[in-house]
């Protein structure tokens, strides 16, 4: 077996037993990046030289005797959507309009890796300022997935998703607002997980949608993305909204048979537009569930049709206010202008994308005086009602069982002219933030021409991660798409 | 046609904090340009705010001082504009949930007291600074996000003067609660004016103007004193007045158009997604209550009613509280509050000024001061006496009456010996007594003054005027 093939955890059993070293580990990554990131463009920057000195300095913690109990992530190459803020290293969210900026600060998530031994390497591709589901929205040109390059990996974390999937990292950090981890790992293959909003620090994520935004791991398999999780969350004094709650061993709970767990199945998401074969596998999906002794019951979240259109007053809304910071004054490329506003107008006009324009026209909009009411408010109130229906839902199950995504990748170009069409591809995932809880994303098998992986998501109580991972964990290792790999 | 003015004003106030509102740099007037900064108040990408804890306090405890309610839910808004000194390019403050809403502030004015209702105070970031230049403009952003009281009034102001006094008080009170030093040199406090006309007696308000860009306070009644004027003959000369803000500009002594209504800012407010809502808890604010003060206004009251001091002294002791606590301390078991006073406002606090200390470097307590005044009373010492009492108490602390003891001070009022003193005096100025003889009365003073000396100080003065008289009459 190739070292780039190994999953996080085995990864880190080598190096610990002294089998590998992390220069090797980090060595292979560089190596398959070289061999095939050229068709799937993951990776919009690689310091290398950077990465192998951390690499190195992990060795020689390793050597010194530093346990992976102590530093879970020691020595493991991980990679890091191109939202998160690091140190004297770039920080574009595959925006235009950030020119050369370096960040000032490392961010409290990169902090968190860096604690727990994770050697950061590389940025990866996304949709400019986390704002789309295929990463076509990115000023350094699209990413391909790994199981066909012709198609898109999913967005926003779409960067993340490939990179995972065509084994160029061992792990990626990546955030989700609508679906952006979960959705490119059902595209890819490959597990991600959302936690609930308030369990990972959001210091030092450039903002969406801070009240929906939250960062969490994507990784080959469950057991990884836990160890991940495990290493980022925690409460931070420097997020007032991330919550002091205990952060468990997650990695160390997953194991436990799931019998008697209750699966709510919304009767809500199983209606038209969902593709055949994404319904055939989800069925599927909920019979082995039932093998594995956990009872199936119909649940109902009644205003799930309108998370969509929810989600697109609020979210414009709040990245409306978030990106007018992106002005030109202080750090961004600057295009000049006669005046203060021109030089507004000519900056933001030549740097932003079509959809980060059409999102902040939206969002201006919903807020503007004789409009709040009718859109913000009563956005607001809807929100509160999806927050009611997964509170009761998740009442009565552990957790609510749906497909990721109604469709599987589609080709590259397929809906870009439709922004609607592509919004839609968030209709499973986008409720779970606007309800506030988590949800994961787990392989469920593969349509059959052409072979494209279909996406299980599970969604669980809030702060109920350890309980989430422990049921995906089950059914994982109960079925064999985990050990799919996309032939590159 | 009379007219009547009608003014609500807009005060901002940087709040006494060692810190930034939502960060942990310097809030500190001075220093170089954009020194104290950090990702957080210079808006970088994926930074976050964290509240100031001492500016909430000091918030809910400016609702207090201010006759407020300080409710128990509040939260943070974005105010969203587009201007350079803005980092963000939205402010953060407080909308319809404001941390205090709903009181008064009291205060003298022509002779009675006034009352002008506050709307609220609720809490902001400041923001920084922009400077021209010959060719281009900087902007210093150490100011930002230094925490920023917005202090709203209702229309209850009548006139220019009035507005003047009313921000005096409200200076006062901040000072006086420990919220705010209020230094206008260092725009420490910031004013907005919203002003109307209307015909004496209706009952609509006029078309409101605001002026903006006022730093000082005889600014705002300057600006006043122009604005009403302005308007006035807008409206007699068969004008109508817009809906607007203008700028005062202080050097021409004018107020000129900035923004009409028309092209008046949509704010877009919305609620802060990155801060909690604020719940103050009934514990929270029962700490916050233990730092109510006095107001400047009561505690004047107080002393004029309590110690029958005139209104003056009062005041002297409202300006420099530490001196006004010992003199209640002092007067505490007194007879004679006024002699008290005179004596901690006349001679004490000349002394601490003289040598440049404070109350609190003192080698005596203010009981003393309350001896002083009753071993003058008694007439065990004559008051120039006591001048010296005191500035040996000054000096080296201790009692008065150990001091007039050591010092042999007491006052000679022995018949005898007092007749032997004048006897003595009368004969050696034969021209002044025969003046006195003559009907001069005033010569007595002369005579009186060469017994005092005579005795150096200690004859009893009253009873050397009577001893006198006597013999010159015998």
């Amino acid at each position: 077996m190739m070292l780039h093939e190994l999953t996080l955890n085995e990864l880190t059993a080598r190096l610990a037993a002294g089998e590998v070293s992390s220069r090797e580990a980090m060595q292979a990554c560089l190596d398959r990046i070289d061999a095939v990131d050229g068709s799937i463009n993951a990776f919009m920057s690689i310091d290398r030289d950077d990465a192998l000195g951390q690499a190195d300095a992990a060795d020689e913690r390793l050597t010194k005797g530093t346990t992976h109990a102590e530093q879970p992530l020691l020595g493991v190459p991980i990679s890091l959507k191109d939202i998160f803020c690091v140190k004297d290293q770039p920080a574009n969210c595959s925006s235009k309009i950030l020119g050369n900026f370096r960040s000032p600060y490392d961010g409290t998530v990169v902090q968190k890796l860096r604690e727990a031994g994770a050697v950061i390497f590389g940025r990866v591709n996304m949709d400019e300022f986390a704002m789309g589901s295929s990463t076509e929205n990115s000023a350094f040109g699209p990413t391909g997935n790994p199981w066909d390059a012709e198609r898109v990996p999913g967005g926003s974390s779409g960067g993340c998703a490939a990179a995972v999937s065509a084994q160029e990292c061992f792990g990626s950090i990546g955030t989700d607002t609508g679906g952006s981890i979960r959705q490119p790992a059902a595209l890819c293959g490959c597990v991600g997980i959302k936690p609930t909003y308030g369990r990972v620090s959001r210091y030092g994520v450039v903002a969406f949608a801070s009240s929906l935004d939250q960062v969490g791991p994507m990784g080959k398999t469950v057991r990884d993305t836990a160890t991940l999780l495990g290493a980022i969350a925690g409460h931070d004094p420097r997020d007032s909204t991330s919550v002091p709650a205990d952060v468990p061993d997650y990695a160390a709970g997953l194991e436990g048979d799931i019998k008697g767990v209750k699966l709510g199945l919304p009767k809500e998401y199983l209606g038209e537009g969902i593709d055949p074969e994404v319904r055939a596998a989800f069925e599927a999906a909920v019979k082995q569930y039932q093998s594995l002794g956990a009872e199936i019951e119909e649940v109902s979240l009644p205003h799930a049709e309108y998370g969509v259109a929810t989600y697109y007053i609020l979210a414009t809304a709040e990245a409306s206010a978030n990106l007018a910071r992106f002005d030109g004054i202080r750090y961004c490329d600057r295009v000049e202008g006669d005046d203060p506003f021109a030089l507004y107008c000519n900056t933001r006009g030549a740097g932003f994308g079509e959809e980060v324009k059409r999102r902040i026209i939206l969002g201006t909009y919903v807020l503007s005086s004789g409009y709040y009411d009718a859109y913000y408010i009563r956005a607001q109130k809807v929100r509160t009602l999806i927050k009611r229906d997964f509170d009761r839902a998740l009442e009565k199950v552990d957790a609510l069982i749906t497909p990721t995504v109604p469709y599987t990748a589609f080709k590259a170009g397929e809906k870009t002219g439709d922004p609607l069409q592509m919004y839609l591809s968030d209709i499973y995932t986008i409720s779970c933030n606007l309800a506030g809880t988590c949800g994961i994303s787990v392989p469920c098998g593969f349509t059959n021409d052409p072979k494209l992986p279909v996406g299980l998501q599970l969604l669980g109580k809030p702060f109920g991660e350890q309980e989430l991972l422990k049921i995906a964990h089950a059914y994982e290792q109960s079925t064999p798409w985990h050990n799919e790999r996309a032939a590159l | 046609m009379e007219y009547e003015t009608v003014i609500g004003l807009e005060t901002h106030c940087q709040l006494k904090t060692q810190s930034k509102m939502f960060c942990a740099c310097a809030n500190e007037f001075g220093a170089d340009p954009n020194t104290n900064v950090c990702p957080v108040c210079l808006g970088m990408p994926g930074v976050l705010p964290v509240p100031n804890e001492r500016a909430l306090q000091l918030t809910a405890l400016t609702g207090y001082l201010l006759n407020c309610e300080v409710p128990k839910f509040a939260k943070f808004d974005r105010k969203n504009y587009f201007y350079p000194d803005v980092c963000k390019d939205y402010q953060i403050t407080q909308f319809d949930f404001p941390s205090t809403t709903t009181g008064h502030v009291d205060f003298e004015f022509e002779g009675g007291i006034e009352r002008v209702r506050i709307t609220r105070a609720h809490l902001e970031e400041d923001v920084g600074k922009n400077n021209h230049f010959d060719q281009h403009s900087g902007v210093d952003f150490n100011r930002a996000g230094v925490p920023l009281l917005e202090i709203v009034s209702e229309p209850d102001i009548r006139s220019a003067d009035m507005a003047y006094e009313y921000l005096n008080a409200l200076k006062d009170i901040l000072i006086y609660g420990g919220v705010s030093d209020c230094d206008m040199e260092k725009g420490m406090v910031r004013c907005d004016v919203n002003i109307s006309v209307r015909p004496k007696g209706a009952t609509e308000l006029g078309t409101k103007v605001e002026i903006k860009n006022m730093n000082t306070f005889s600014g705002v009644r300057r600006a006043i004193n122009y604005e009403v004027p302005r308007q006035i003959e807008t409206l007699e000369s068969g004008g109508s007045l817009v809906q607007e803000t203008r700028r005062w500009d202080d050097d021409a002594g004018i107020t000129e158009t900035m923004r009409s209504k028309e092209h008046a800012h949509d704010y877009r407010y919305f609620p802060e997604p990155d801060l909690m809502p604020l719940r103050p808890s009934e514990e929270w604010l029962a700490e916050v209550r233990t730092h109510i003060v006095e107001l400047p206004l009561a505690r004047k009251q107080r002393f004029v009613a309590d110690y029958g001091i005139p209104e003056q002294d009062a005041e002297v002791f409202v300006g420099n509280v530490l001196l006004g606590d010992f003199f209640e301390k002092a007067v505490d078991g007194s007879k004679n509050a006024k002699a008290v006073a005179n004596w901690v406002i006349n001679n004490l606090q000349a002394q601490l000024t003289e040598t440049e200390t404070s109350v609190d470097d003192l080698k005596f307590g203010p009981e003393a001061i309350r001896e002083l005044v009753e071993i003058i009373d008694g007439g065990t010492i004559s008051s120039k006496g006591g001048q010296e009492v005191f500035s040996e108490l000054f000096k080296n602390g201790g009692s008065p009456r150990a001091i007039v003891d050591a010092k042999g001070l007491t006052q000679v009022s022995d018949t005898g010996e007092l007749e032997k003193w004048c006897q003595d005096a009368i004969e050696a100025n034969p021209g002044p007594a025969d003046d006195v003889r003559n009907g001069k009365e005033n010569a007595i003073n002369f005579l009186k003054g060469q017994v005092m000396k005579a005795s150096r100080g200690k004859a009893n003065p009253q009873l050397v005027g009577e001893t006198l008289a006597k013999l010159l009459k015998d």
